[in-house]
């Protein structure tokens, strides 16, 4: 097996050089900031905290480059060289370590092999190394984000109360740009803007579960499957259109409709509405519903069908009795990530439910979602420590953890109807 | 050539053959899917009260045939059908008749055992209940009790009324799906090689519960084992290519076929 022996020279030779080339580069700005400490002069320590991170950091990015060092004027003459020397150094000592090691470690693999060697068993070792590596990398990324939120959650809590913020009815993220601002002091009430999320998502689910569940029905049950060709794709580029598309279909051609239809009906109803929001998204997550309940409606085994026809019940009792509650665990799951496809939507709701955070249930009012005020957090310049944007992230994290029980519940029901249906 | 009287005539049984009247008349059936010819001009007659087995070698049209006797063909929509079936006295394939009524009339088992993801007692219940049949909730319990009598599971799962169909074994499924077509009373039972999918023990349960069946019940069954076709069997008729080459009873059939093709077939030389 030649080829399996090159393979096993090359994946030595490269692959503990590779690991440590990212090491490198993760600790590269830790050891910059390290050395310049050392030199940074008294003067700019005396003034405080932020000169210093200024300073650092100009210093960090310049650091390769001694003529600009010393023409900063932060270091003295001796100190900018002293840097300068000491970095390069530590750099070319560590890229010519990883060099050596590369081919030591090449040579070594290659003084390994011989004839008997099985370089296809070694090769299979390291592989599974490698691809346990990649799906470590994907699982450490969940731990990563969801530890950031809950850190930049905990600095918004330690700047407005728990209770204030989950069980708060008042939604006025305000903070002062100069200290003495009317009006400085936000509220950070979040129940309207969940209560809004769900108002828009039950909306969407109203229009979505119907009209994609009784498509698929049409669809794996009755449609002949020259019609079924054609209508599948049509209704799948539905779940395509880039979702500002539908925001401006909702905010200028739904939302002035549904107002001029009330008004003739003597009702009130604002041009942002969580009505026009609801329906338009409710049409966007159509192919959600749909296209996944066709799939396991599709996938329920032909002769139960055939022994449901053989005892004389006609197609929709079939479909009602037999096909419905063996296929039940896949459409409970695919209205499931529809609900989550709709609470996690922004770009509709930012342009056609409006920015107020109403407290109603009233679909014709404005309402606004927890995306949305995320999106208004943070757009803008912004500090990052006020508890303005803090509170993204206090959103974002129960945003996160409302998705997740909802998945956990697909899950738990899955499993529940697969026991009985199995 | 010999007619069929003069087949008769050999036969042992003469006079329990002569007493049984034909129920299904077929002239004539031609099967398409799409352009492709299933079936050619079957003539056949299947008579009430006793089992008849229809033999051949894999695509020989036998399997297509049975479903047209309860129209199951219409659900496959490349399937086109001419040619008359009559049962009754009434023709099957007449546009005012009402398929959902025939298919609750005739009974159909199939080749892979098919509960309900329903518990047993709704895994019987389902015809009944469909048709509007037994609304009191004691007239249900002994339908199904009396249907899984029938098929003789009762003893078996008469405390495992409440769990899934699907969790019994293969040949209890198979006898489930059997009490579940009994339910509805029909008058024909169709099955599809109801065997193919069990081991032998089951098979032989289900051929004694075939025996015992005939008596109430008009049986047309498919299968490729010839020693069951022998076994269960009072009549058989020979398919190949979608031709019927030959039809008699079962003793002569496998004794002294008439026709080469039918001899080779089940001395197993050929097919």
């Amino acid at each position: 097996m030649p080829n399996y022996h090159g393979l096993y020279s090359l994946l030595w030779s490269q692959l503990v050089p590779l690991l440590l080339l990212l090491i490198f580069i993760v600790i590269d700005a830790s050891v910059k900031e390290l050395f310049i400490f050392e030199r940074l002069p008294e003067s700019i320590i005396l003034i405080g905290q932020d000169e210093v991170n200024y300073s650092v950091n100009v210093i960090k990015d310049n650091i390769r480059n001694l003529d600009v060092l010393i023409s900063l004027d932060i270091l003295s003459i001796e100190s900018a060289n002293g840097l300068y020397n000491q970095y390069f150094l530590y750099r070319t000592l560590f890229l010519s370590i990883i060099s050596l090691l590369s081919g030591a470690l090449g040579f070594f693999a290659i003084s390994r092999l011989n004839m008997r060697f099985d370089a296809r068993r070694n090769v299979e070792k390291i592989l599974r190394f490698i691809f346990f590596i990649f799906s470590t990398v994907a699982v450490l990324t969940t731990f990563g984000i969801v530890l950031s939120l809950i850190f930049e959650t905990l600095r918004f809590f330690s700047q407005v109360g728990f209770t204030e913020f989950m069980f708060g009815t008042h939604w006025s993220p305000q903070t002062a740009i100069r200290e003495d601002q009317v009006g400085s002091s936000g509220s950070f009430g979040a129940i309207p803007i969940f209560t809004g999320t769900l108002l828009i998502t039950f909306i969407a689910m109203i229009v979505a579960a119907p009209l994609g569940l009784y498509s698929a029905i049409y669809l794996s049950q009755y449609a002949k499957p020259s019609v079924r060709n054609y209508f599948k794709p049509m209704l799948e580029i539905l779940a395509g259109i880039p979702t500002v598309v539908y925001g401006f279909f909702a905010a200028l051609s739904v939302g002035p409709f549904i107002r001029s239809s009330g008004e003739t009906l003597g009702l009130t109803v604002s041009t942002e509405s969580a009505l026009a929001a609801g329906l338009v998204m409710g049409i966007m997550i159509i192919p959600y519903v749909s296209s996944l309940s066709d799939d396991v409606m599709s996938a329920v085994p032909e002769s139960l069908r055939d022994g449901s026809l053989a005892l004389g019940a006609t197609k929709s009792e079939t479909i009602k009795k037999v096909i419905f509650p063996a296929a039940l665990p896949g459409i409970v799951g695919a209205m499931l990530l529809a609900i989550s496809r709709a609470i996690g939507e922004t770009m509709i709701v930012v342009m056609a439910a409006g920015l107020a955070a109403n407290l109603t249930a009233n679909p014709l009012s404005a309402v606004t979602t927890v995306t949305v005020q995320i999106v208004t957090l943070l757009v803008g310049d912004q500090e990052f420590d006020s508890p303005k944007t803090l509170a993204a992230f206090a959103l974002g994290l129960v945003l996160f953890f409302i998705t997740l029980i909802l998945n956990v519940i697909a899950m738990i029901t899955v499993r529940r109807y697969r026991e009985r249906y199995d | 050539m010999v007619t069929e009287m003069d087949q008769n005539i050999n036969i042992d049984d003469v006079d329990t053959k002569m007493e049984k009247k034909s129920l299904i008349h077929c002239t004539d059936v031609n099967v398409f899917y799409d352009d492709k010819q299933a079936l050619f001009n079957v003539d056949l007659n299947i008579n009430e009260k006793e089992v008849t087995s229809l033999i051949g070698p894999s695509g020989c049209g036998k399997s297509t045939f049975i479903r047209c006797l309860n129209r199951m063909n219409d659900v496959i929509e490349t399937c086109s059908f001419n040619g008359s079936i009559i049962i009754n006295g009434q023709d099957i394939y007449d546009p005012e008749i009402d398929v959902v009524e025939l298919r609750a009339k005739i009974g159909m088992v199939f080749q892979k055992p098919n509960p309900f993801p329903k518990s047993v007692f709704d895994n019987v219940a389902y015809g009944p209940k469909l048709h509007g049949r037994f609304l009191n909730k004691s007239d249900m319990n002994n339908k199904v009790e009396d249907s899984l009598i029938k098929a003789g599971l009762w003893d078996e799962i008469k405390d495992r009324l409440n769990e899934p169909g699907t969790a019994l074994s293969g040949g209890q499924q198979q006898r489930l799906c059997i009490a579940r077509a009994i339910a509805v009373d029909p008058e024909i039972i169709l099955m599809d090689e109801p065997c193919s999918a069990l081991d032998p023990i089951a098979t032989a349960r289900i051929e004694e519960l075939i025996d015992e069946l005939k008596v109430n019940y008009t049986i047309v069954i498919v299968t490729h084992s010839m020693q069951q076709a022998a076994r269960v069997s009072q009549r058989t008729a020979f398919f190949h290519l979608g031709n019927l080459i030959e039809v008699g009873d079962t003793g002569k059939i496998f004794r002294s076929p008439d026709n080469e093709q039918t001899e080779a077939y089940v001395t197993g030389r050929y097919g």
